[in-house]
C-alpha cells in the first residue's frame, strides 16, 4: 500500500513563560492512502501540536513528517484542514467562503464549480450558497468550513476535533455525514478527538497518545465492518473496543502518575 | 515583515471568537462608540426625536418673542431661517470655499493616515517607536498651528487643507492601527495553510477585519477635520464660513451668526449620516 502520510520520531517544544515545554515528544506514525485514523488521548497530551505540525503552520522541533512524499516545510495545496471551530470570514456568504482557498491560491473556480456543489449539495447545505455565517447554526457552519476544505481536492483531510464545540445531536450527525463523505471521495483523513467513542465510530486505525510530553502509547486496528451498519455503536463489539481504549489511557495516566511524571491539565495552556 | 509569523509558529490559535477586545484603547473615542449605538430603529424612535426637535425650537421662538429678548442677544428660529435664505446668495462661496478646504484636507488626511497604519501595524518595532508622536498630534488640537502656518504660507486656501489633514489624519490612522492590530490568529492561519502571501492576507483578512474600526477612524476624523476647517478660517483671510462666524459675531448681526452655525452643523450631519451608510454598507457582516 502507498504511504500517504509518514511521521517519524517528531518533537514539538514551546517555549512558554514556565520555561520550555514539551508537547509532543517522538511520536510516530503512518497513514496508507485512504485510510482514516484517528488520534486519540488525554487532554493536554500535544493531539493538536502534532497535527498543526503536519500541516506545516507549526513545524515540529525534531523528527521528520513526510506528505504524499514531500517533507512537510510548509502548507501545501494536497491537504485540507478542519479547525476546531468552523472558522468562517463572516463578511463573505456561505459559497464566497468556500471558494475562498480556491481564490487564495489563483485557481480557475469555474474548474471546481459543479464538485463543491455536489458536496454542498450531499450535506444539506443546498440553498444557504448567500447566507452569512452569522445566519448559520454552529452545525452548519462546520460542514461549510469541511466543504471549504474540500474544494481544492486535496488528496489529504487533516480534522482537529473538528466537531468538538458542537453539541452531542449534532455530533453524531456530524459523525456520519463524515463517513459518508469519507466514502465517497475516498480522502486520507486524519482525525484528532478526545472523543473515543467517536474515534472508534470512525476511523480504521486509532493511535493512543500518552499524556503529555505526547508520545505513542497504542495503536488500535478497529475490526469493525465497514460501511459502518446502523447502531452499531449501541453494539458489544463496539463497546469492548471502546473500553479497551480507555482502559489503555487509564493505565497510561497511572504509570505517568507513579513515575511523578503525569503533569495535571491545570499546567496545560495548549491541548 | 509578519509579526504574527513567529506567533503562529509558537503556538496554535485559540478559536475563541475575539469580540472587541481592543475596544478599551485610547483611540477608541467616545464619539466613536456613540456612532454606531445611535443608529434609529423603528418609527416610535423617528417620532420621539422629531417631537423633541418640534418641542425645542417651539419653545425657543415661544419664549424669545414672550420675554422679548432683543435679537443682538439671542434672535428666534425663524429669524435665523429667514436670514439663512436671503444671506444665502453671498454666503454661498464661503460655504464652498470651506467645503473645498474641508474635501481635500480630509482624502489627503485620511489616505496618508490609512496607508501610515497599515504600513506601521507590518512593522511592530517602529510603530511603538512612532505611536507617541501620533498622539501628540491627536491630542494637540492642530487648529493652534494654523497662524503660524499661515504666518509661512499666507491666508490662502493650502494652509487650511494642511491644518485640516494634520486633524484627520492621526484620527484616521489611530483608529486604523487599532483595527489592524485585530488579528485573528485562527483566521489567519486559515489563509496561511492555503499558501497566501502577506499581501492576501492583508487584503482578504486583516482588511475587513479592521473595517469597522476604520469607519469609525473616518466618521472622527471627518469631524476633526471640519472643527478644524472653521477654525482656521476664524485665524486669518476673509473666506470661509469660519471667517463670517466672527464677522457676524463682531457686527452683533445674531442671525446671520445663527444660520453660518446651522450650516456648519449640516455640513457636520452630513458626515455623520455619509459615515454611517458607508458603515452599514461595508460591515453589515458584523455584529
Amino acid at each position: 500500500m502507498v504511504k500517504d502520510i509518514i511521521v517519524e520520531n517528531v518533537s514539538k517544544t514551546y517555549d512558554s513563560d514556565r520555561g520550555p515545554v514539551e508537547a509532543v515528544k517522538n511520536f510516530s506514525m503512518e497513514v496508507e492512502k485512504g485510510d482514516f485514523v484517528a488520534i486519540v488521548g488525554p487532554s493536554g497530551c500535544g493531539k493538536t501540536t502534532l497535527l498543526w505540525g503536519l500541516t506545516g503552520l507549526h513545524p515540529f522541533t525534531s523528527g521528520k513528517a513526510i506528505i504524499l512524499d514531500k517533507i512537510v516545510d510548509k502548507p501545501r495545496q494536497s491537504v485540507g484542514i478542519v479547525f476546531q471551530q468552523a472558522n468562517l470570514l463572516p463578511w463573505r456568504n456561505l459559497i464566497q467562503n468556500i471558494y475562498f482557498p480556491l481564490e487564495i491560491m489563483g485557481k480557475n473556480i469555474k474548474e471546481y464549480k459543479s464538485k463543491i456543489q455536489d458536496l454542498i449539495k450531499s450535506v444539506g447545505l443546498d440553498g444557504f450558497e448567500n447566507h452569512h455565517p452569522r445566519e448559520l447554526s454552529g452545525g452548519m457552519q462546520q460542514r461549510a468550513s469541511i466543504i471549504r476544505a474540500l474544494s481544492f481536492d486535496p488528496q489529504i483531510l487533516l480534522m482537529d476535533e473538528p466537531f468538538g464545540a458542537l453539541d452531542a445531536y449534532t455530533r453524531d450527525e456530524m459523525d456520519t455525514l463524515i463517513l459518508e463523505l469519507w466514502e465517497k471521495t475516498q480522502k486520507t483523513i486524519v482525525f484528532v478527538t478526545h472523543r473515543i467513542e467517536e474515534a472508534v465510530y470512525l476511523a480504521n486505525k486509532v493511535y493512543v497518545m500518552t499524556a503529555r510530553p505526547g508520545t505513542n502509547s497504542a495503536i488500535f486496528n478497529i475490526d469493525l465492518p465497514r460501511p459502518r451498519p446502523e447502531g452499531i455503536t449501541m453494539e458489544m463489539r463496539y463497546f469492548n473496543i471502546v473500553a479497551e481504549i480507555k482502559r489503555k489511557i487509564v493505565e497510561d495516566v497511572e504509570k505517568q502518575k507513579k513515575e511523578g511524571k503525569y503533569k495535571s491539565q491545570a499546567y496545560s495552556t495548549i491541548t | 515583515m509578519d509579526s504574527y509569523d513567529k506567533e503562529l509558529e509558537q503556538k496554535v490559535p485559540d478559536f475563541e471568537e475575539k469580540q472587541d477586545t481592543h475596544s478599551k484603547e485610547i483611540s477608541n473615542l467616545n464619539i466613536s462608540s456613540a456612532a454606531y449605538s445611535t443608529q434609529i430603529r423603528g418609527w416610535k424612535q423617528t417620532v420621539g426625536i422629531i417631537a423633541v426637535a418640534i418641542f425645542v425650537i417651539g419653545l425657543w421662538e415661544l419664549l424669545v418673542r414672550v420675554l422679548n429678548v432683543p435679537d443682538f442677544i439671542l434672535p428666534p428660529p425663524s429669524k435665523i431661517i429667514v436670514a439663512l435664505v436671503t444671506s444665502f446668495p453671498n454666503i454661498y462661496q464661503h460655504l464652498l470655499f470651506t467645503l473645498a478646504e474641508l474635501v481635500s484636507g480630509y482624502l489627503i488626511g485620511a489616505a496618508v493616515g490609512l496607508i501610515m497604519a497599515a504600513v506601521l501595524t507590518q512593522m511592530p518595532f517602529i510603530e511603538k517607536i512612532i505611536t507617541p508622536y501620533i498622539l501628540i498630534l491627536v491630542t494637540t488640537p492642530t487648529i493652534a498651528l494654523v497662524p503660524l502656518l499661515m504666518l509661512y504660507w499666507g491666508f490662502g486656501i493650502g494652509p487650511r487643507i494642511f491644518a485640516v489633514a494634520l486633524a484627520t489624519g492621526p484620527m484616521v490612522m489611530i483608529n486604523a492601527t487599532t483595527g489592524f492590530r485585530r488579528t485573528d490568529l485562527a483566521k489567519i492561519a486559515l489563509a496561511k495553510s492555503y499558501g497566501a502571501s502577506t499581501f492576501q492576507i492583508f487584503y482578504k483578512i486583516r482588511f475587513p477585519l479592521a473595517l469597522p474600526m476604520i469607519n469609525v477612524g473616518l466618521l472622527v476624523g471627518g469631524i476633526f477635520g471640519l472643527i478644524t476647517a472653521v477654525g482656521s478660517d476664524m485665524v486669518g483671510g476673509k473666506i470661509g464660513l469660519g471667517n463670517r462666524i466672527s464677522y457676524y459675531a463682531s457686527l452683533a448681526r445674531m442671525s446671520n451668526f445663527f444660520a453660518i452655525i446651522l450650516l456648519v452643523a449640516l455640513i457636520g450631519i452630513s458626515i455623520w449620516i455619509i459615515m454611517t451608510i458607508v458603515g452599514n454598507k461595508t460591515t453589515n457582516w458584523s455584529e
